[in-house]
């Protein structure tokens, strides 16, 4: 069998991603969770918002910890796979993403100590102002990260000579075309990711009757929360969906399973794309939803797949697929937080067992949603590194041969394997052991200042 | 586009150098006491071993990242030809970085796993110690390119040559981690530290002045700049062997700071003659720093921004040594 060095680059860039991006779209939103909770410590000077407090700090280290592991990988990932891409694009990515890692540097050296260790040492004021600047922090290096995505996916503010891209304005390259949308749908989502999370571990401790006032306060505050970002961020998505059929058509075809471009386009529930044969198979649809979706027009045009040769056209079935278990998981998580308003009469979502259990099980959606997301715009864009301007095969690394990316991938998904194993399985200790024990620890001069370290569970 | 009125290429290049030899003094003795780990005789001195680099081990990390980041930026081209040429060394090394950092974290927090956490520290710290003397070895021997690109096979950085110069940076980083453990530690730690010193001072010597002696024949460039001649940079090796003597001395008299900054003294002009030898190829036997430097406005943004956080990652380096020096204690904070 010929093993194929470009396929394999793209299931390892895949895999390295996903894995990895689980961790920041949780540390984002956790992080602003904590500046709040720790917010409110300073206001109130109520022990139990610093008991709360801890306990997240403590998870959020882990995760932290987790992601600051994986994302090394991928720093080096587009010299080893990607180095034509690399190469041409350098003038713009390489201050982009050395400006993600300074900023994580600057984060950390200056404020992470003080959040994970300072409790207690520094005055409560000061405490809560590095729990918001390591929150800002987060969103600043996710500022990088997905400006330098936003102009793979549509570029701008650069000109290309001898191959090689020069930026002749910043600002247009780093505030282009799609970056506000994406931006925004990410931040989002970092916040459904928190606040799911959030919700689904107070429901657990609800069930468990452990720490029951505290855990009630916090999954109250984040129901409200939810309520009001679930809807705005499927009004955001849709805005975002609009951005992308002005710049790729081609992509919101592939998510809307259109091959022909066509007037009253269906919006289709179920449907088994049929990439040989260009066509769907077993269509089930609401007639001319998706075009009044996309145009606000019940007879606006659609453009369709079949306006590109079978070689510029993404995996459709991959696309429509991803797409509609992102919808799903954002529609189910608005009508979770529906539903915990109407049970907030009597306090009433606090006793409801199969609500709590629901929010346990909710704990996965914005995972689940936010990869589902991510194969949506990046498969979507297919064949394309750089929109419209460079192919996956222009930019892989032209020594690859199959079997070094074979090697790699396998060994890549065995490393992460481990340490996932040991990270998940330490995370679930350490939320096991709840917010009672997170009473202060007079241990510490000597301890590092690394973030897992602030976690005093025991591994075994 | 316009000329740049200042050439920014030169003092980036002075900046990734200085990256460089600061990932490699730093990260070098906590890869150290891996490399050393399961040689040491009892689990109480793997503790302090582990205790001693704990607090900053990460922080001198956080310098390779950064150097891959700004080569990235400021010299694409050293970039796209390491990496595609290093490939499988490069998953090596970051697979043994990931292990050790792991072990890390959860060996003090492990009771009955503890052993293989130790495991864990040891192979991954090593694996990443010879793939990074592997890298330097393979800098030294050149690429193979094309128009820019690499265009040698997958396993060209793997020869007799460059085995050499990993096993000769596995033995300098354990000499760098024996000598920081002197410092660190007290009582039989430190005596068996000090025994270590002599044999491991004897290995690099030897390992090093093989890589010297071959190294010409390696690369012609670099036996045309040593011996046509006499030039100034026959001072480097020669401070590098008094600095060895220093170390044998200090061991010697049973000092305790001063073999550690000498050994810091070996390395710094060891790198200062491999860069003398190279100077000015990044991508030997092709391409200069000029060749592989990124756009002008490009090094411009960026150096922007470095030179506002680069003072600040110093000061605070810095105060995390201040906080945590003196000797280590193997019952310290962890548990």
């Amino acid at each position: 069998m010929e093993l194929d060095p470009l396929l394999l680059s793209r299931i390892q860039f895949a895999f390295v991603v996903s894995f990895h991006a689980i961790f920041p779209v949780f540390t984002i939103g956790l992080a602003s969770y904590i500046a709040v909770i720790y917010g409110l410590a300073f206001k109130t000077n109520d022990p139990k918002w610093e008991r709360l407090g801890a306990f997240w700090t403590q998870v959020f280290a882990v995760v932290f910890g987790m992601g600051v592991v994986s994302g090394i990988v991928m720093s080096f990932q587009f010299g080893t796979n990607w180095s034509n891409f690399s190469l041409a694009t350098a003038n713009f990515l390489g201050p982009v993403l050395s400006y993600e890692v300074v900023t994580a540097f600057f984060l950390e050296a200056a404020f992470l100590g003080v959040l994970l260790f300072g409790r207690g040492k520094v005055p409560n004021g000061v405490h809560f102002f590095a729990a918001l600047m390591v929150s800002i922090g987060t969103f600043i290096s996710s500022f990088w990260i997905l400006s330098a995505n936003s102009w793979m996916q549509t570029p701008g503010g650069v000109e290309v000579h001898d191959g090689i891209y020069h930026v002749v304005s910043w600002a247009d390259a780093i505030f282009n075309d799609s970056f506000w949308y994406r931006f925004a749908h990410m931040a989002l989502a970092s916040f459904l990711t928190g606040g799911f999370v959030v919700a689904g571990v107070s429901a657990w401790f609800l069930i468990q009757k452990r720490d029951t006032e505290l855990h009630r306060k916090a999954l109250s505050m984040t129901l409200w929360l939810l309520l009001f970002l679930t809807p705005l961020q499927v009004f955001i998505g849709d805005l975002h969906g609009l951005n992308t059929l002005k710049h790729q058509p081609t992509k919101v075809a592939a998510m809307e399973g259109n091959w022909e471009t066509q007037k009253g386009a269906p919006l289709l529930l179920f449907a088994i794309p049929d990439q040989e044969q260009q066509m769907n198979h077993f269509e089930v649809g609401i007639p001319k939803l998706a075009s009044y979706i996309l145009t606000h027009d019940w007879d606006g045009e659609i453009p369709g797949v079949k306006e590109k040769p079978p070689e510029l056209q993404p995996n459709v079935p991959i696309v429509f697929w991803s797409f509609r278990i992102m919808v799903a998981m954002g529609l189910l998580m608005v009508l979770v937080a529906v539903i915990g308003l109407f049970l907030r009469r009597k306090r009433a979502y606090m006793n409801s067992r199969w609500y709590l259990q629901t929010l346990r099980l909710m704990t996965l959606s914005p995972f689940i949603a936010v990869l589902a997301g991510w194969f949506v715009t990046e498969v979507g864009r297919a064949p394309y590194l750089i929109y419209g301007e460079m192919t996956h095969a222009e930019g892989v690394t032209p020594s690859l041969t199959g079997g070094m990316a074979l090697f790699t991938l396998i060994g890549y998904f065995l490393v992460y394997a481990c340490v996932f194993a040991a990270g998940a399985y330490y995370l679930t200790r350490v939320i096991r052991g709840g917010t009672e024990g997170t009473e202060q620890h007079e241990d510490d001069k000597h301890r590092p200042k690394r973030p897992l370290s602030a976690a005093e569970a025991s591994f075994d | 586009m316009s000329e740049p009125i200042f050439d920014l290429t030169y003092i980036w290049a002075g900046i990734i150098a200085f990256g460089v030899i600061m990932y490699v003094l730093m990260d070098g003795f906590d890869l150290g006491q891996g490399i050393l780990f399961m040689f040491a005789p009892s689990e109480h001195d793997r503790d302090i071993m582990m205790n001693s680099v704990a607090p900053v081990w990460d922080g001198n990390e956080t310098w390779l990242v950064l150097g891959g980041a700004g080569l990235l930026a400021a010299f694409p081209l050293v970039y796209t030809i390491f990496l595609p040429a290093l490939y499988i060394g490069v998953f090596l090394l970051l697979a043994g970085l990931i292990f050790r950092g792991v072990a890390f974290e959860f060996r003090f927090k492990a009771h009955t796993s503890k052993y293989l956490w130790n495991w864990s520290f040891a192979i991954g710290s090593t694996v990443a110690s010879f793939a990074q003397g592997a890298v330097v070895g393979a800098y030294i021997q050149g690429f193979e390119t094309e128009n820019m690109r690499y265009v040698g096979g997958a396993l060209d950085w793997l020869t007799p040559f460059t085995v050499l110069t990993g096993l000769g940076l596995v033995a300098g980083y354990a000499l760098l981690g024996a000598t920081w453990l002197i410092m660190k530690s007290e009582g039989e730690t430190q005596a068996w530290a000090y025994r270590l010193v002599k044999p491991l001072l004897a290995s690099v010597l030897i390992i090093f002045g093989i890589i010297s002696v071959w190294t010409p024949f390696v690369d012609p460039f670099v036996a045309e700049r040593w011996f046509t001649g006499f030039t100034p940079i026959w001072l480097l090796p020669i401070l590098g062997l008094a600095c060895a003597y220093w170390i044998f001395n200090a061991v010697n008299k049973k000092r305790e700071g001063t073999p550690f900054v000498a050994t810091m003294g070996l390395f710094i002009f060891t790198y200062l003659g491999l860069l003398a030898s190279k100077w000015p190829y990044v991508v030997p036997p092709s391409y200069t720093l000029a060749d592989a430097a990124s756009a002008h406005e490009s090094q411009l943004f960026l150096l922007l921004g470095l030179l506002f956080v680069i003072p600040i990652v110093l000061v605070y380096t810095a105060w995390t040594y201040w906080v945590f020096r003196g000797k280590v204690k193997a019952d310290q904070g962890y548990h």
